[in-house]
């Protein structure tokens, strides 16, 4: 026979071959990590489409997400998100160190690593609950015109006044309206605290409230309703109190917090995003603690063991060190950029 | 595969003793990177908040300088330095803790460029697209935004 020339053949068809050395379901965790990278890209890409198409009216992520547990009030940019990052990666290290242990076949330590990386998945997932209940509560509350932009109010210092701080108290017989009362079939969602004639009387009465409208400033930009000291580059722009009381007469709704219609931040396409694209991270990072604790349960009864090999473990190592990949760039995109 | 790892980083200048020794050296570097970034966005300094290179003006090689430096042109230095540092950062993460630094080149190659390639394909279409609209609504004779 022709031995010599066949052997290649027959080591490719007969079976118990792994193309690219890899096994079969470690390359397709690969291949389906490829596939919903590509998924956050397209979310990611959309956020910078409606980014770039309202770049002046974009609100500032910093003014944003200001908020550290117990320290209430306090302005704190970024250090909840950058303690958010620093749980993710270290939770990404205890991972690839579970794997690692699994190589050298210690059951013990495997289970040990998988316990502290499911813990850190529930810290982060606490952590985004907490982060989108400050955003969806708010801390101002802003007036939505009936062009359907944002107006925010400032002091003369131009820092940032809560509507509760000045609005005044009409009494008035507006109620809730619930389908029990009245038509059935139609309902609404909860009433702002202040009504309209309420912020605008309030407005009116003290003096040296301001109106801080969504547009970006720049040096360039020039008119009699710009406020001549408050303005500064990249801020948004305050107006004079004649052009704010000419704009607060277009008002429309209270804001208050944020939902999907309408947020007191600014673009309304601001609040959708973030919901959209954390959440759909944050329910890859709850997918990624419910499996991983399925392959944790599995390493404490002994499969893998029994199996002589912790691949299983390297797999769901993958996912998870995916979803950190995924909130490095969420990070950058949201709340750096 | 995977007993043997890949013990060195940097391109060779930084090398570990074990692979558990290489994790906490990629962490801590990582950490480094996450905290200039957080450090960089509190501070925000001035020097890094205006694009190195005013646009070129004039004929078609103005174009073509401002394509070719677009990144120096169109945006300002402190996001092109967050843009760098998050491609550093989902390097690191992908080649030593997804250990890709030891898989073969083929299975590499066959995930990383097609993620590369459709990723920037769909970024540049959306962003390019994006930044038309708003040409359009800031010189179109509607007002919208009132």
């Amino acid at each position: 026979m022709g031995a010599t020339v066949t052997t290649t053949e027959e080591k490719i068809w007969g079976g118990g071959n792994e193309p690219m050395g890899s096994s079969y379901g470690k390359m397709m965790m690969w291949f389906f990590i490829l596939s919903d990278a590509l998924t956050f890209t397209g979310f990611l890409a959309a956020y910078g489409f409606s980014r770039f198409k309202f770049i002046e009216s974009w609100p500032i992520a910093d003014e944003v997400f200001n908020h550290f547990p117990f320290m209430h009030g306090v302005d704190a940019p970024m250090y909840y998100v950058a303690l958010m990052t620093f749980i993710l990666i270290f939770s990404s290290v205890t991972m690839v160190l579970a794997v690692d242990a699994g190589h050298h076949m210690k059951k013990g330590k495997v289970a040990f690593y998988m316990f502290l990386t499911i813990i850190g998945g529930l810290i982060f997932v606490g952590s985004q609950a907490w982060e989108w209940k400050n955003f969806i509560k708010g801390e101002y509350g802003a007036i939505e015109t009936r062009g359907g932009s944002i107006i925010q109010f400032v002091d003369k210092d131009g820092k940032r006044i809560a509507l509760d701080k000045f609005a005044a108290s009409i009494p008035g017989d507006r109620a809730h309206h619930e389908s029990s009362k009245g038509i059935w079939f139609a309902s609404e969602g909860s009433l702002p605290t202040y009504s309209i004639a309420e912020v605008v009387e309030g407005f009116k009465a003290n003096p040296d409230l301001l109106i801080r409208t969504e547009t970006l400033y720049h040096t360039s930009h020039t008119g009699d309703d710009l406020h001549p000291s408050l303005n500064k580059e990249k801020h948004k722009t305050i107006l004079t109190r004649e052009a704010s009381l000419e704009r607060l007469s277009q008002a429309a709704h209270v804001v208050e917090g944020a939902s999907l219609v309408r947020n007191e931040y600014g673009n309304k396409q601001f609040a959708n995003f973030f919901f959209f694209i954390t959440g759909f991270h944050g329910f890859h990072v709850f997918s990624g603690v419910v499996i991983n604790f399925i392959i944790f349960l599995n390493v404490i009864l002994g499969t893998y063991e029994k199996r002589r090999s912790y691949e299983m473990v390297e797999k769901v190592g993958l996912y998870w060190h995916f979803v950190d990949l995924v909130w490095v760039f969420v990070f950058t995109f949201f709340y750096l950029v | 595969m995977a007993h043997d790892h890949n013990l060195a980083i940097f391109r060779g200048k930084l090398k570990f003793k074990s692979n558990e020794h290489k994790i906490w050296g990629v962490f801590i570097f990582l950490s480094i990177v996450t905290i200039v970034e957080v450090v960089l966005g509190i501070i925000k300094p001035g020097f890094l908040m205006k694009p190195f290179i005013t646009p070129f003006e004039g004929g078609l090689g103005a174009t073509l300088m401002n394509i070719i430096l677009s990144p120096l042109v169109f945006l300002i230095p402190l996001n092109l330095i967050f843009l760098v540092l998050t491609i550093v950062k989902a390097y690191y993460i992908t080649w030593d803790f997804m250990h890709m630094r030891d898989e073969r080149s083929s299975l590499r190659r066959a995930v990383v460029w097609t993620f590369v390639f459709l990723a920037l394909y769909i970024a540049l279409i959306f962003l390019i697209e994006g930044d038309y609209i708003y040409e359009v609504y800031k010189s179109s004779a509607i007002k919208w935004n009132f």
